[in-house]
């Protein structure tokens, strides 16, 4: 591999990492109070509302049932808004968080669902609010999940990144397909995907150990 | 503690009525669809006492429990906590309330995300305390449970006892006026339990907290309650002193719950009674208070000789009170003893019945 190449390789890491964990951290600050609201809201929550619950859950679905690469290009005119420019690396963020934050309110969900309605049952018993037994227990109680959940995600990112070569993104996934699908460089392909694989591995990696340290059950 | 501190007269009486009950329950009712989980709930808890509320599954019991810190909410019916009715208050009126209300759980419900000491602060975390406060409270809490030294430890490295412990130090943590106890030992072996009822008897006797405990044991009720109230179909079927209740049980519902632990005929002889006739009749005897601590049997058999044979049976000490039930065979080759024995019982305030005749015994 040519001393440029590895440089190209280097910047789509970069670019790459940039995507998934800006578009990660979006989708972690708007999914998990998503994931809440679908749970408090939902029958036998502490804030039962069925047609918020409902609405929420409308909304969620039909981000998720529209294909990612159809996303990225319905989304443009929201995209030039927020960042100035539909092309780029940049760009990319807007769709992929879009996409990425129903996706993670789901898991969240699923996560925030599984704390066992003992606990909140004792913190109501103690005299707590909504707000304590958020607080105190469906936040901390689903946390291993909430992280498991999130690793799920960037994982999920990552590939999802790829798609936005489409609009001049960059990144490994856009590095694989020009040069090494187009141009028959089979050497960058192999590289790209051991360097996706390790990116990959890596991520998980991190996500356990998090986990291990969080998980007291 | 300071809602019943009062200038006004009148507050003044519901503070001495308060005093004495600290919960009164008027014709409580609650429906889930079709069936009454409480059809008509009337009993009192008075300050310092333990009430034991025994019953079968899905006799109403846990709805019973969780209406006396609103988890759920009655139809009708008044629910009075020291003094104040709690029927109507809205949720965030019910928050500071159930701070005077400690409760505990069949499967303790600890926190597995916070340490044991967090655990047992987090009430007083909800009250406001500042963090020192709390956690030195929360230490001489687990120096009561005695599990000083697993504070930094977390649930699940406990044993089912240990996180009753913490469960009990928790639901102290904001001196409560009244401890619930929602099956607290149904999860734990009978030696745990055990140790969980004498601390559970020790908090009361020590700090004089009243306690309200539902089971389905009556080996818990025998362990520590003072009263008892048998529940049924969401209805109180029978209520008094626990020594009593063990000793004369009126409902069908009691004698079935108490069968385990009361003396029964055994089976082999219970199978092969005859209701007409045989060489021996069977009866019971029963008897309570100090009249069961007399020398009964000597008397008996003083009086007439050779005239019964002990089959089964003894003397139970419930409350420092003793309960007798024994079964006796007695001859029915003279027509007239069993009569006369009958009598004699009777007048020392026995309970006899004839169960039938048995035929096989030599």
């Amino acid at each position: 591999m040519t001393p440029i190449m590895f440089e190209l390789l280097l910047r789509s890491l970069w670019e790459t990492v940039l995507m998934t964990v800006a578009s990660g951290v979006i989708s972690l600050v708007a999914g998990l109070p998503l994931g809440l609201a679908l749970v408090v809201t939902a029958r036998g929550g502490i804030a039962e509302n069925l047609s918020i619950n409902r609405a929420l859950g409308a909304v969620i679905n039909g981000f998720r049932s529209v294909p990612f690469i159809i996303l990225l290009v319905a989304l443009i005119p929201l995209t030039r808004l927020i960042v100035g420019t539909a092309l780029g690396t940049w760009a990319a963020i807007v769709p992929l968080a879009i996409a990425a934050t129903p996706y993670y309110a789901r898991i969240a969900e699923v996560s925030l669902r599984e704390v066992d309605r003992g606990l909140i049952d004792a913190v109501r018993a103690m005299g707590g609010n909504r707000w304590t037994i958020i607080r105190e227990v469906l936040v901390p109680e689903a946390l291993p999940g909430i992280v498991a959940g999130f690793t799920v995600t960037l994982v999920t990112l990552i590939g999802a990144s790829a798609m936005a070569g489409a609009i001049g993104a960059g990144g490994l996934g856009d590095l694989a397909i020009r040069y090494g699908y187009q141009r028959f460089e089979t050497n960058v392909m192999i590289a790209v995907v051991a360097v996706l694989i390790v990116l990959v591995c890596g991520i998980q990696w991190l996500g356990d150990q998090l986990v291990a340290g969080l998980d007291h059950k | 503690m300071n809602s019943f501190v009062s200038t006004t007269a009148i507050e003044g009486q519901q503070q001495a009525v308060a005093a004495e009950e600290v919960v009164r329950l008027t014709d409580v009712k609650r429906r889930f669809g079709v069936t009454a989980a409480l059809d008509g709930i009337s009993l009192t808890v008075k300050r310092g006492e333990i009430l034991g509320i025994i019953g079968r599954s899905g006799a109403g019991k846990s709805t019973l429990i969780r209406c006396l810190n609103g988890l759920e909410r009655a139809d009708s019916g008044e629910i009075f906590i020291e003094g104040r009715d709690i029927t109507g208050l809205a949720e965030q009126e019910l928050q500071p309330l159930r701070r005077r209300i400690g409760m505990i759980f069949q499967h303790f419900n600890l926190l597995s995300a916070k340490t044991v000491e967090e655990n047992v602060a987090l009430p007083l975390k909800i009250e406001g305390v500042s963090k020192n406060e709390r956690l030195k409270r929360a230490h001489e809490l687990l120096d009561l449970v005695g599990l000083a030294d697993k504070a930094k430890a977390y649930p699940a490295s406990l044993s089912g006892g240990q996180k009753q412990r913490v469960g009990i130090a928790r639901a102290l943590a904001a001196r409560p006026a009244l401890l619930l106890s929602d099956e607290a030992t149904s999860a734990l072996d009978p030696e745990t339990t055990r140790s969980i009822l004498a601390l559970l008897k020790d908090i009361n006797s020590k700090l004089g907290l009243t306690i309200l405990l539902i089971t389905h044991e009556m080996e818990v009720v025998r362990g520590i309650a003072d009263r008892v109230a048998v529940i049924d179909a969401g209805r109180i079927v029978e209520e008094g002193q626990v020594w009593s209740v063990f000793a004369d049980p009126q409902a069908d519902i009691t004698r079935s719950l108490l069968g385990g632990i009361r003396p029964q005929l055994p089976d082999h002889i219970a199978r092969r009674l005859s209701t007409i006739a045989g060489t021996e009749a069977i009866l019971s005897v029963d008897l309570a208070g100090p009249e069961a601590q007399g020398a009964l049997f000597a008397e008996l058999s003083a009086a007439l000789p050779h005239s019964f044979r002990l089959v089964h049976g003894g003397i139970d000490h419930i409350q420092n009170q003793p309960v007798a039930r024994f079964f006796i065979a007695i001859p029915t080759r003279d027509s007239g003893l069993a009569g006369k024995v009958e009598q004699f019982l009777t007048a020392r305030s026995a309970r006899v019945e004839v169960l039938g005749y048995d035929t096989d015994h030599v």
